[in-house]
């Protein structure tokens, strides 16, 4: 580096100039933000408002809509198909438990006794992501089918007559009952529930659980006292990225389930793509997202994990 | 490495300053950095020693004020344009790159091919030959300090810039590179500027310090002056320990006598930073390792024109080369002295009446009108 | 009993392991159903072995059209999601500006959506705008959907990276640009990777946006979902195992470069 510009001479102290922070510099973040934040209002938020107005207007396809303020179109929408908005919530809800109670032995074994097998288990929970989840979920039928090994054990165990009495099953068999849908979503959400979990359980430091140890908790003790209270984040996430798909999904319903067993996902859709009755659509999709982010919002507040984003 | 930098010339900060909001970091500033000096910023977290060296890299935008390099204002260059160079706080050496790409790194960046025989030189200032092709991590903290030396003196800079550049190592090492960058900067003359919150590292190695305190220079001169001299409490606390004396001046002349905690004390005036004329109330000075301790019962063995004062100890403590004694006295409730385990009294153990006593020369004095505890806190927690 | 007393204390490691083979139970079936020659529309009961279909994957209509299809619209929706959801991460981590919450929640929102609801109010957009459904607004619907994804990948990333390192490469005669390319991105390049992986896999195997927002236009995921009404064939089968094949391998090989590189460097 030389010197060639003409060396001002030293200023003599005089009125301080203030510098500001060049407007260049300060809107550097304002132009990283544009594009992306654009790309979700006009994609993502406007849709959303579109939709809001979409719930309260009348008239057919063939005339055209027009908003006229008809509420109505939410009270009927509840009426008819509340059967299917308590049914999403209690499966979504039960896979999600289940997830949990499936997904906790999993994780905890692939953070803390996996050992060099560590990243071979990994592969495998993340590999069936690869095979597209619809041509996994068809596979279900074929596991499921009536006649297969799995109907005809649980049938000997009479395992599917104490289901049967509790109504989730059928007459002997799995498939188009609401267990087979439950199963089904258990299963394709697994994947969402394990990774979380395993990140904050992998985070904990090996030592606490000898530090319990020393101050005489069994093991027993130390799960409930120290290592679960700690994978809280991971419980937590791995609950919603879970419940909130779940309770939206109609794939699993129409594969796996029957007419008694549809999810308000599939009414929305069929609402939207083959009745075309768009009001009653937007109004039964907008009624679920309401539930889902109430019930989203009270969770995170109870459960303290304010930190998700 | 045996280039000179000749065409450098001194930094020059004038006027500068630094605001964030309404909290002014850094207030407006002179400050010269002789070409070739070794100079440390010396302060406890917060004081805007960073900030200053912020300034200088060019890493902060000062709010007011010039920096320049000789006769060039470099103020608005970015830092990419300076002809300086930092080593920063933990290093940041890039984790991506080995340790030779990371020493090449600005040479590269300036459009130089042939890095290979500057890099290698580079390597063998600092001993790190063998290590060319290691990533950072596989270094210890010891050897990556070093890497980071290297990558911001290879390109030459005419001032090296160091923030905090030992704080991570333990205090052995911490030693050891003291003298090691005093070795490399004698060899290699370029101005480097220090920042440290040790003031043990700030006296080993500058040749001049500056004292900061809340975003201004206490005082700066050169360590030895500093210490013997301090001219407000912040400095007398900070670098090192003082024993201060409240007293008020009661005659004046080439030497100044104190009424000073129940006796009378004196010192010379030109020692004296605060007022000097009769009534004026002063903070008498001494440093723990120039007073004496007698006991009680040999008072009148003491040379007379020596400063005395007596008082009670109330705590010992054994270091090995000396013994820590805190007296408590009427001019002082916790007066610290520092005698070496040459011969050890016996008596001087807690509850003993002692005198202490030494030359009236070696006694400094502050302006009464300042916090007598500024700068009293441990200086080893500072950031 | 020393067995009971094996299984309390492995209990974990068994449960684990069961919800293992829960797991990969359909991806296993997957793969032996397509050697199977099936008897009628339907490949769900085994019949004899074949390996009909493996010689010939493309033989059923449209099959590999659509394939290819979902590949382009996971390929473009995975760089536009990559790039705009990375520029995001990178101002949320290291610019102070206005309405940050508000933009935290609109990145939040899409991730807290039922898909349904995101696929219904997009289609609203599109009717109501008179867009032709197809390739376009299938890439702009994925696109929106994975851009979070994104964001919260990166965003963890450079959330760990130390500032120092920029500035270190702007004091060492790196401009901004340079700066950007040669430290920057090197080392936030894992994050951004995990994020394309990610918006690639949600693209490629999403079905209930893209079934909203397609129009004729037929992917993958809603090729198979219209053969499991009008009958599936082998095909299905064959690159489903194939994608999971690939995949595993291309883990495998990952690993087993990147285990070579480490101890390469130790010596």
């Amino acid at each position: 580096m030389s010197a060639t510009e003409a060396p001002p001479a030293p200023a003599e102290p005089q009125e301080p100039v203030l510098r500001k922070p060049s407007t260049r510099k300060r809107l550097v973040p304002y132009w990283l933000l544009l594009p992306g934040i654009l790309w979700l209002l006009v994609f993502f938020a406007l849709p959303l408002v579109y939709q809001a107005s979409t719930s309260v207007q009348t008239g057919s396809l063939e005339q055209g809509f027009e908003v006229t303020w008809h509420f109505q179109t939410y009270v009927d929408a509840l009426r008819e198909y509340y059967p299917q908005f308590i049914r999403s919530l209690l499966y979504a809800g039960t896979a999600t438990i289940l997830c949990l109670l499936l997904g906790y032995p999993l994780a905890y074994l692939i953070a803390f006794k996996a050992g060099r097998w560590r990243n071979l288990v990994l592969v495998l929970v993340i590999a069936p992501f690869f095979t597209s989840f619809l041509i996994r979920t068809l596979a279900w039928k074929t596991i499921l089918a009536d006649g297969g090994a799995v109907v005809d054990l649980l049938n000997t165990l009479h395992v599917l007559d104490v289901t049967s009495w509790l109504g989730w099953t059928e007459s002997g068999r799995v498939l188009a009952t609401p267990m087979a849908v439950v199963c089904g979503l258990t299963y394709n959400f697994l994947p969402f529930m394990i990774l979380p979990l395993y990140t904050s359980l992998e985070r904990i430091d090996g030592r606490l659980h000898e530090a319990a140890g020393d101050l005489y908790a069994t093991p027993a003790t130390t799960f409930r006292k120290v290592t679960f209270p700690l994978s809280m984040p991971g419980v937590v996430s791995g609950t919603l990225l879970t419940f909130i798909p779940a309770s939206g999904d109609y794939v699993n319903a129409e594969l796996l389930g029957s007419t008694d067993t549809k999810m308000v996902g599939s009414v929305i859709q069929s609402q939207f793509l083959r009745v075309l009755d768009y009001p009653t659509a937007a109004a039964l999709s907008f009624i679920l997202m309401a539930i889902v982010l109430l019930a989203v919002t009270v969770y995170i507040r109870r459960s303290g994990t304010e930190d998700l984003v | 490495m045996t280039q000179q930098q000749t065409a450098g010339g001194d930094v020059r900060l004038t006027g500068i300053s630094k605001t964030y909001g309404s909290f002014t970091a850094v207030h407006p500033l002179d400050l010269t950095v002789p070409q070739g000096s070794f100079f440390a910023l010396l302060g406890a977290s917060g004081c805007g020693k960073t900030t200053t060296l912020r300034m200088i890299a060019g890493l902060e935008e000062a709010t007011t004020g010039t920096v320049s390099l000789g006769d060039r204002d470099i103020t608005d260059l970015p830092p990419y344009k300076r002809p300086v160079n930092t080593v920063f706080q933990s290093y940041a050496l890039f984790p991506h790159l080995d340790i030779s790409e990371n020493i090449a790194f600005g040479l590269r960046r300036r459009g130089i091919k042939s890095v290979k025989k500057q890099v290698d030189d580079m390597l063998e200032l600092v001993q790190l030959g063998d290590f060319a092709r290691r990533k950072p991590h596989q270094l210890s903290g010891g050897q990556q300090q070093r890497v980071a030396v290297a990558r911001a003196l290879i390109n030459h800079p005419q001032v090296l810039l160091l923030d905090e550049p030992l704080g991570a190592l333990d205090l052995k090492l911490r030693r050891q590179m003291q003298l090691e960058l005093k070795r490399i900067q004698t060899e290699v003359g370029i101005t480097f500027v220090h920042v440290t919150h040790d003031q043990e590292e700030a006296m080993t190695m500058a040749d001049t310090v500056a004292v900061m305190n809340g975003g201004r220079v206490e005082q700066l001169g050169a360590p030895a002056d500093l210490y013997e001299n301090p001219r407000t409490t912040f400095v007398a606390n900070f670098l090192g320990t003082s024993n201060l004396i409240e007293g008020d001046v009661v005659s004046t002349g080439d030497e100044l006598t104190v009424a000073a905690g129940g006796g009378r004390l004196t010192l010379p005036r030109e020692r004296c930073s605060g007022p000097t004329a009769a009534g004026g109330r002063l903070l008498l000075g001494i440093r723990p390792e120039k007073i004496s301790l007698a006991h009680a019962d040999e008072a009148d063995t003491v040379a007379a024109g020596r400063n005395r004062v007596t008082g009670r100890i109330t705590d010992s403590s054994f270091i090995g080369v000396s013994t820590q004694y805190v007296v408590e006295s009427p001019a002082g409730k916790a007066l610290q002295v520092y005698e070496q385990n040459v011969e050890r009294d016996t008596r001087l153990v807690p509850g003993a009446e002692v005198v202490l006593h030494w030359n009236p020369a070696h006694t400094f004095g502050l302006d009464a009108a300042q916090d007598i505890d500024a700068g009293a806190t441990s200086v080893e927690d500072g950031e | 009993m020393p067995v009971l007393r094996w299984i309390r204390r492995n209990l974990v490691v068994i449960a684990g392991l069961l919800t293992l083979a829960y797991m990969i139970l359909p991806n296993i079936v997957v793969m032996v159903f397509s050697f199977n020659k099936p008897k009628g529309r339907f490949n769900y009961s085994w019949q004899q072995f074949s390996l009909e279909a493996w010689k010939d994957p493309c033989g059923v209509a449209d099959l590999c059209g659509s394939l290819s299809l979902s590949l382009q619209i996971a390929f473009w929706a995975t760089l536009g999601a990559t790039a705009l959801g990375t520029m995001i991460a990178f101002a949320l981590v290291r610019y102070r500006f206005r309405a940050r919450g508000a933009i935290n929640s609109l990145i939040f929102l899409p991730m807290a959506m039922p898909e349904v609801v995101m696929a219904a109010s997009l289609l609203t957009l599109f009717l109501n705008m008179g867009a032709q459904l197809g390739f376009w607004t299938v890439l702009i619907a994925h696109i929106m959907f994975c851009l979070s994804f994104v964001v919260t990948a990166v965003k963890a990333r450079v959330m760990s990276m130390d500032p120092r390192l920029e500035e270190a490469a702007r004091d060492l005669y790196a401009g901004p640009v340079q700066t950007f390319v040669r430290v920057t991105l090197p080392i936030a390049a894992p994050g951004i990777a995990a994020g394309a992986l990610l918006a690639f896999a949600l693209s490629f195997d999403d079905f209930i946006i893209t079934n909203f927002n397609a129009g004729s236009t037929v992917t993958f995921p809603m090729f198979v979902w219209g053969s499991a009404q009008r009958g599936t064939p082998v095909q299905i089968n064959v690159i489903g195992t194939a994608m999971f094949v690939i995949a595993v391998l291309m883990v495998l090989v990952g690993q087993l470069i990147a285990s070579r590189r480490k101890s390469n460097a130790r010596n």
